[in-house]
């Protein structure tokens, strides 16, 4: 482990024994975490040093399982607890929360032992990342490893078209007349994802541009059909069909970053989880900027929180509830932002020393930090993953010209309203 | 082929096979270039994984992000374990099977070949979720064990020896009898060494089957002891950050390189296992 | 040996491989038919038999049919180019041409590539500008970019493509060995006579592959409706559903949605689906095919 992470949860550990309220969790030897991987880079050996660290405060070993990416994990600890043999506690996608509480296989955190001091923890969180964790009233899940949108844009290229490369886009406007300058013969001003699995998260970002979010909190209704979801996915067709400054059909994410790096692309809206990799291999000056909205810039919050298994003993519960407090605590979570480029998840660990030292070394991660305030969470529903097919089946029809904005609405929304009729009333 | 009908040494027949050798060439061309691609990005920095120049600069880093994403000695290991297991046992369980099919006429034995026909359609794939709590109830889950079994007794193995088996002169069996060979000294005598191109064959076809696969791998397994290389390799597969080529190109060539260099060594008693199996 | 004997022994030889097969295969199989009858589970309503209803709701379900077409239309397509592609390969590498081992290593080649890996090079081909199909297009034909993956006409037909130069290159060490144990004297007999070479192939070669060539048809039906690993990576069935099929939409139904039941009922289209096939295919080749 490195120096950093030792100081780290040297200082996480002294928080957890100031915390009179906690459990023990003494009878607990042993926990098994599922999480995933969605960045490039030694994710496994920072979870095993901060497991490594846990166990030195508390001696409980915590056997951390990597389990593929987000939909792999999902499947995985599904699959395990279903067949009796589930993790503990698992990170698994903040917008699941609705599909997982219908398979009832999560503990509210209100019912852990020893969580008296919750409300005040959780208050400790950017409200944005706990925006997908509450539901009926309970606490669902923590932030651990999230993100949100931003877009990349080639420095060089704008400065190359006449634009200043230090006032990239804020508007939906702006955006439009940049991207026109920018397109040129086989190059694009602007890509967004629409494959499945990244175009409802997109489009949540778009929604939120125009003012609208598209489900209520117990996510047992969505409003696809409303005219600023409408307006919103008008704006996405346009940017194909009329202004011409992205390409029609599907965009995968996977290609995204590539086409940047590739320079045929002059901006692309990614994630703040890609910092670390346009650093390393960008061959231009690029900089990096919260999304435009409508009139100012807004966003959507993506990545994965912590959440506890109901198959946990109420020791093992305590336990796991005691790890989520412990890479919380502001000095590991600052280790954790600079080490893998996901947003440390309270403000108190931007006031540390450490990430306040590297933020002014790489401003870039300020940008997204900034944007938290201006985002919102994801789309997320019960029966979640249908309402996403829908979604991004009608966004592809749209993109590839075979439906109006109009109508890819109103699909959506049909489906989206049959799918959820059970959890309603 | 040619579908010229003039006699052979006219100036036709050799333009024929022109155009065939070239067709046979740009179809291999294609047939590679995945592979060559994959050397090519995996031995280049990152930015000349699109860019195709001839004096791009060498490197062996992409190879050394491959091994730090994962602990892939020990997912050698266990790959080979695995392969190793499953291979020994297809050969056992599916020898005796065949046999009993092949030579063995008894009542309801139609019946019975239909029934492992049957595993040839139906994929384990798809019967994860009922074969994950079989394993649970058998304790097996995170054993390398739990991975081959239901592989274990093939339906393609017990379909391929059958037929070898068959073709086996009746004479010789009979001679080992009149020796006072008994059933099982028969099978280890006379049929099995007559197989051996069959064995080797399937056990090829066998090694790379499992050497690939990935589903029911990630599954049921949860620990570095027990998970094979495919699930190493999906680190790379699907990222936030989109596709980095070069990386996945230099874990793609270090996984399937003993694959790949075992196919190169043996390829010709490879193919001619298969001619000898008579498998047709 | 008397038949009692025969048929003790020929039960103790098959019992191991039985024992798994019915553990692994039969026994999951019936249990989804019997999920398949049932609701699935959640957490305040519990399993309930509703006979045929996942049926019906599966026929009321566009991306069941399109899911279904595309399936058709996928192993329709990649049965018989694999097959045609694997025969091709194995007259020319059985025949004179220069170069023959190498051409023979490289045809192998995809056999021993992950799919889970080879699907993300393949991405690169096909990606729009850059990607290596579009560079060459560009170079060759002077075309502009292709967004061959991201629209619906061309999506099923680049996944077909994939799927075919998995396979090809694996039925032809099938034909390949079948060529090389032809007769000589077969030929011999034919050039005395002097045929042509269309008439060699139609005549004695084609006759006598016809065993191999249901054995290679049978696995690439079941590929036709097993070989998916590249559309989940690739795809995931999009875009609106122009790559989905019917093990991508069981992947999709059990697994995304948790809909274990549709799952089910699914499964045991495609594996009705399977049983005809393969049931036509034997019935075909009982008329036309001389097994020994």
């Amino acid at each position: 482990m490195t120096q950093m992470t030792r100081r780290a949860a040297l200082v996480a550990g002294a928080g957890l024994l100031a915390t009179p309220a906690l459990v023990r969790a003494q009878t607990v030897r042993e926990l098994t975490f599922y999480y995933p991987i969605a960045i490039g880079g030694p994710v496994p050996r920072i979870i095993d040093g901060y497991c490594e660290a846990f166990q030195r405060e508390t001696g409980i070993k915590v056997n951390p399982v990597y389990a593929g990416n987000y939909g792999e994990t999902l499947t995985k600890a599904v699959t395990a607890i279903r067949g009796g043999a589930g993790p503990h506690f698992s990170v698994l996608l903040a917008a699941e929360l609705h599909s997982l509480r219908d398979m009832d296989i999560l503990t509210p955190f209100e019912e852990i032992e020893g969580a008296g001091d919750l409300d005040a923890w959780t208050r400790g969180f950017f409200p944005a990342f706990m925006a997908n964790s509450k539901a009926g009233g309970k606490t669902w899940s923590v932030p651990f490893q999230r993100s949100t949108a931003v877009y990349f844009y080639n420095k060089d290229w704008f400065r190359a078209a006449g634009l200043d490369p230090e006032a990239p886009p804020r508007t939906w406007a702006q955006l439009v007349e940049a991207g026109r300058r920018l397109t040129q013969d086989g190059k694009w001003g602007v890509k967004m994802s629409s494959s499945a699995g990244n175009g409802q998260w997109t489009f949540g970002a778009m929604a939120n541009q125009a003012g609208h979010k598209l489900m209520n909190d117990a996510g047992t209704e969505t409003y696809f059909t409303d005219p600023r979801a409408v307006e919103a996915a008008q704006f996405w067709r346009s940017l194909a069909f009329e202004h011409r400054i992205t390409p029609q059909g599907s965009i995968e994410w996977g290609v995204l970053a590539p086409d940047f790096l590739n320079q045929t692309t002059a901006m692309i809206w990614s994630t703040t989880g890609n910092l670390t990799n346009m650093r390393t291999n960008a061959r231009f000056n690029f900089g990096v900027a919260g999304l435009p909205g409508k009139d100012a810039p807004r966003t959507v919050v993506g990545g994965g929180n912590l959440y506890i298994f109901k198959n946990a003993s109420p020791a093992e519960r305590a336990a796991a509830l005691r790890f989520a407090r412990f890479v919380a605590a502001p000095e590991m979570a600052a280790d954790w932002c600079m080490k893998t480029g996901y947003l440390a998840t309270r403000p108190e660990a931007w006031e540390t020393e450490s990430l306040r030292r590297y933020t002014s070394e790489f401003p870039a991660a300020l940008v997204a930090k900034d944007q938290i305030p201006v985002a919102t969470g994801e789309l997320s529903t019960f029966e979640n993953q249908r309402v996403y097919k829908a979604l991004n089946d009608n966004l592809q029809a749209m993109l590839s010209g075979g439906k109006s904005a109009q109508q890819a609405m109103a699909d959506t929304q049909a489906e989206a309203t049959r799918v959820l009729r059970p959890f309603r009333g | 082929m040619s579908a010229t009908t003039i006699p052979q040494a006219s100036a036709l027949p050799r333009l024929g096979t022109l155009l065939e050798t070239v067709a046979a060439w740009l179809l291999a061309l294609a047939w590679v270039a995945p592979l060559l691609y994959a050397v090519w990005a995996a031995i280049h920095p990152t930015g000349y994984a699109t860019r195709f120049e001839l004096f791009a600069p060498l490197t062996l880093a992409n190879f050394a992000a491959a091994w730090e994403a994962a602990p892939f000695a020990r997912y050698f290991l266990n790959t080979f374990a695995l392969v190793t297991m499953v291979v020994v046992a297809q050969f056992v369980l599916c020898t005796l099977a065949a046999f009993a099919f092949a030579r063995a006429a008894f009542p309801g034995s139609g019946i019975l070949f239909g029934l492992v026909l049957v595993q040839l359609m139906i994929m384990p794939d798809i019967l994860l979720v009922e074969n994950y709590r079989t394993m649970r109830a058998l304790g097996l889950v995170d054993t390398i064990l739990a991975i081959g079994l239901p592989y274990m007794a093939s339906a393609f193995g017990i379909f391929l020896l059958r037929q070898t088996f068959k073709q086996v002169p009746k004479e010789l069996e009979e001679a080992a009898r009149v020796e006072g060979c008994g059933t099982l000294a028969i099978l280890l005598r006379v049929y099995v060494p007559l197989a051996k191109p069959t064995y080797l064959a399937y056990g090829l076809t066998s090694v790379s089957y499992h050497w690939n696969n990935f589903l029911w791998p990630l599954v049921i397994t949860n620990s570095v002891e027990t998970r094979p290389l495919t699930v190493g390799l999906s680190v790379f597969a699907s990222t936030d950050q989109g596709i980095d080529w070069a990386i996945i190109s230099a874990a793609t060539l270090m996984t399937s390189a003993p694959l790949l260099l075992g196919f190169l060594l043996f390829q010709r008693q490879f193919v001619q296992s298969f001619m000898r199996a008579g498998i047709k | 040996m008397k038949p009692a004997r025969t048929t003790l022994h020929a039960w103790l030889m098959l019992t191991p491989a039985m024992l798994l097969l019915v553990g692994f295969t039969h026994y999951p199989a019936i249990a989804t038919l019997w999920h398949s009858l049932f609701t699935t589970p959640r957490a305040t309503r519990p399993a309930r038999f509703i006979g045929a209803e996942n049926y019906l709701a599966l026929a009321d379900d566009p991306v069941f049919w399109q899911a279904l077409w595309n399936n058709l239309v996928y192993a329709g397509a990649t049965i018989p180019l694999s097959i045609g592609l694997a025969l091709a390969m194995a007259m020319w590498v059985n025949g004179r041409l220069a170069g023959r081992t190498a051409l023979r290593i490289a045809y192998f080649t995809p056999t021993v590539l992950p799919m889970i890996a080879v699907a993300n090079l393949w991405l690169f081909f096909y990606t729009p500008d850059y990607g290596l199909l579009d560079q060459l297009t560009a170079t060759l034909f002077g075309w502009g970019p292709t967004n061959w993956i991201g629209q619906q006409e061309t999506a099923l037909g680049a996944m077909i493509a994939v799927a075919v130069w998995k396979e090809a290159g694996f039925f032809m060490i099938f034909y390949l060995a079948a060529l090389q144990a032809v007769p000589p004297n077969l030929y011999e007999a034919a050039a005395i006579e002097g045929a042509s070479r269309l008439r060699v192939f139609l005549r004695v070669t084609l006759p006598l592959l016809g065993p191999t060539t249901l054995f290679i048809a049978v696995n690439a039906v079941i590929n036709g409706f097993r070989l998916v690993d590249h559309i989940i990576v690739m795809t995931r069935g999009g875009p609106d559903n122009a790559t989905a099929l019917l093990l991508t939409h069981i992947y999709e139904l059990g697994f995304r949605f948790w809909d274990t039941a549709a799952a089910s009922a699914l499964t045991m289209i495609l594996l009705a689906m399977l049983a005809l096939a393969a049931a036509a295919q034997f019935a075909f080749a009982a008329r036309r095919v001389h097994y020994r």
